[in-house]
């Protein structure tokens, strides 16, 4: 089996038999492509969401061989300069007061085809925007803002950090050039001030809300609960990752995609 | 189209005398739910299970045909059910779960699985989603008013909640008494007037009373996950099917519920969008179907 097909029948994704020379066909052209050149830039995040990438084990050997070649990064390439790219990946938000960042995320944006906020601290800054400095080992440090607030970010896919399986369903997504799959994570783009209240003013106070829970069930800090059928949060839990408003089924609607996936 | 996409739609109930003394139709989901556990297509489901307070449900992870039934029947109002699928999986340690799911719910955890940002190792062990149709949800104080002011009826002594007919219908061990819908009008939640989608279009299989006679359910068989449940329980003796051919009131009717409440939602998705609120589904003139569940 061509690792494409290895990893989208991991993932649940193969093709129904009637489509198979179309299969054979997107494989073709990922084969033929060039191999993305990847870089992926850490800047002030916990790695734990290039921990969730690693996690991919089924996939990750082919793809990092066969299908990407990763250009730049710290531990994973001994490079110095910054190579141009066709993908950065930026983990981590960026402390406004720390200009080795600064000036590392407008270089990623200068050689990057595509930036990617990867993770909510780079898309939403997350729990870092709880940080009012005073601390060691950089006590100045103490602005840290999504990297959407200095640079233009094509896609953003948040979590916290985002699921193994939403990095592997991205992954194949853009080297297939499926951009479909892809639109909602550059809608996502703009999506840089979350809140656990956010499920309050954009869907309870929309009108919009039915009680369905999804949302409690995605926040990864169990900062929600459910009381008579709507989202209660606790403040102190929160850590502005956005995926509880992300998820829920009345902020952003995929309608063409689920069929699909469904085989509907 | 309004009906969803679907393999096959028959009408149907559970074998199970008790399944159908305690189910609220034709017994379709806690019969599948029984038969799917025993055959260990599922090791557990997310219910709306009972709590202290009558009529109030709230979700919980079934582990055995005991539990399953215990939950049966409808309650009019909410129980997050998707909440509990990640506790289904992180703290009863579920690998194949089944799970009851209104449409909405049903949107949730389709677009969980399409699209998982946050959420890891769940959306791949959804094993069996049985959806039921839907044209309104309450918050328990409507159901409240329905029952203790309209019907001047005690909660504890309410036995089955039921809609159908044109009516609310409030059983007790004595009586049935009813209130005209149009009466419940205007209780519901506001989030329902945007919902397109009536029969759980995104279910494996779907079902629910409206369109075969008292004591039976209308089934939709959509997915390849639900054919293969559906059909080795209708085998096992489990489930019993008739031609939705032979019942009446049939197809006829689902469809033009269906179409009602789709047209409605069109129009206030429409206004909404003319006001500027925002609402996650397309305009009417912003798709080739109106009626199409986007
Ligand atoms: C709010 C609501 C509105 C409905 N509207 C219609 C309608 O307009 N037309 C129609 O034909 N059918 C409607 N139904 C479905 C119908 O009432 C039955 O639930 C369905 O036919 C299944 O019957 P059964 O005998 O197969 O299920 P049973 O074996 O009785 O099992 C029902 C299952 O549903 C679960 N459940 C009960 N209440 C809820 C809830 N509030 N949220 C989530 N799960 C719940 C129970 O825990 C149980 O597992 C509605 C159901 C609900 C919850
Ligand atoms: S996920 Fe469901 S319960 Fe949560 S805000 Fe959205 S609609 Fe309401
Ligand atoms: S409530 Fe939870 S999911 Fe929502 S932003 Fe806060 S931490 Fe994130
Ligand atoms: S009408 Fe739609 S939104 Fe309202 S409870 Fe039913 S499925 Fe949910």
């Amino acid at each position: 089996m061509s690792i494409l097909a290895r990893i989208k029948s991991f993932f649940g994704m193969e093709a129904k038999p009637d489509k198979e020379a179309s299969q054979e066909e997107v494989e073709k052209v990922a084969e033929e492509k060039a191999k993305p050149r990847i870089g992926y830039i850490h800047l002030s995040g916990c790695t734990g969401d290039g921990m969730s990438l690693t996690e991919n084990y089924d996939i990750l050997a082919p793809l990092l061989t066969d299908m990407i070649d990763i250009v730049y990064g710290q531990t994973l390439v001994d490079l110095w300069e910054m190579p141009e790219m066709d993908i950065a990946l930026v983990e981590g938000s960026c402390c406004l007061q720390d200009e080795h960042s600064v000036h590392e995320l407008m270089e990623v944006r200068e050689k990057a085809g595509l930036v990617v906020a990867f993770g909510s601290c780079a898309a939403t800054g997350c729990f870092t925007r709880y940080s009012r400095g005073g601390q060691q080992a950089q006590p100045n440090h103490e602005s840290f803002v999504p990297i959407a607030d200095l640079v233009k970010v094509d896609l953003a896919i948040p979590g916290c950090p985002p699921s193994p399986e939403i990095i592997a369903k991205t992954v194949v997504a853009a080297i297939n050039g499926d951009m479909d799959y892809l639109q909602p994570m550059m809608d996502l783009a703009g999506y840089t001030e979350a809140c656990g209240c956010d499920l309050q003013t954009k869907v309870v106070n929309q009108a919009l809300c039915i009680g369905c829970g999804t949302c409690a069930m995605a926040c990864q800090t169990r900062a929600l609960s459910m009381t008579n059928g709507r989202p209660e949060l606790n403040e102190n839990r929160c850590i502005k990752c956005g995926i509880c408003y992300t998820q829920c089924p009345r902020s952003w609607w995929p309608a063409e995609r689920i069929n699909q996936d469904l085989g509907l | 189209m309004v009906l969803g996409t679907y393999k096959e739609v028959v009408a149907a109930r559970s074998t199970d005398k008790q399944i159908q003394k305690l189910a609220q139709d034709g017994g379709i989901v806690s019969g599948l739910f029984c038969y799917a556990l025993d055959e260990g297509l599922i090791d557990g489901a997310v219910v709306a299970g009972p709590t202290d307070v009558m009529w109030k449900p709230e979700p919980m992870v079934a582990m055995s045909s005991d539990e399953i039934l215990a939950a049966a029947g409808t309650k009019y109002t909410f129980s997050p059910n998707v909440w509990m699928l990640k506790k289904a999986v992180r703290q009863y340690g579920l690998e194949k779960v089944g799970t009851v799911a209104i449409p909405c719910q049903s949107m949730g955890i389709r677009k969980m699985q399409s699209y998982p940002f946050g959420v890891r190792h769940l959306a791949d062990k959804i094993a069996l989603m049985l959806g039921i149709f839907c044209m309104e949800n309450f918050p328990y104080e409507s159901l409240r008013t329905f029952i203790s002011e309209k019907a001047g009826v005690d909660f504890d002594l309410v036995e089955k909640l039921d809609i159908g007919k044109g009516k609310f219908w409030i059983k007790t061990a004595d009586q049935m008494l009813t209130i005209p819908l149009k009466e419940t009008h205007g209780y519901e939640q506001n989030g329902c007037k945007v919902c397109l989608d009536y029969v759980c279009e995104l279910a494996d299989v779907s079902t629910g009373s409206v369109g075969t006679p008292d004591g039976w359910s209308t089934v939709f068989v959509r997915t390849d996950a639900g054919e293969t449940v559906f059909k080795q329980a209708v085998e096992a003796g489990v489930i019993e099917t008739k031609s939705m051919d032979d019942v009446k009131p049939g197809l006829g009717l689902l469809e033009k519920l269906a179409t009602d409440k789709k047209t409605k939602a069109m129009k206030v998705i429409d206004e909404r969008k003319a006001m500027g609120l925002p609402v996650p589904f397309k305009g009417s003139g912003e798709k080739e179907d109106p009626l199409a569940n986007v």
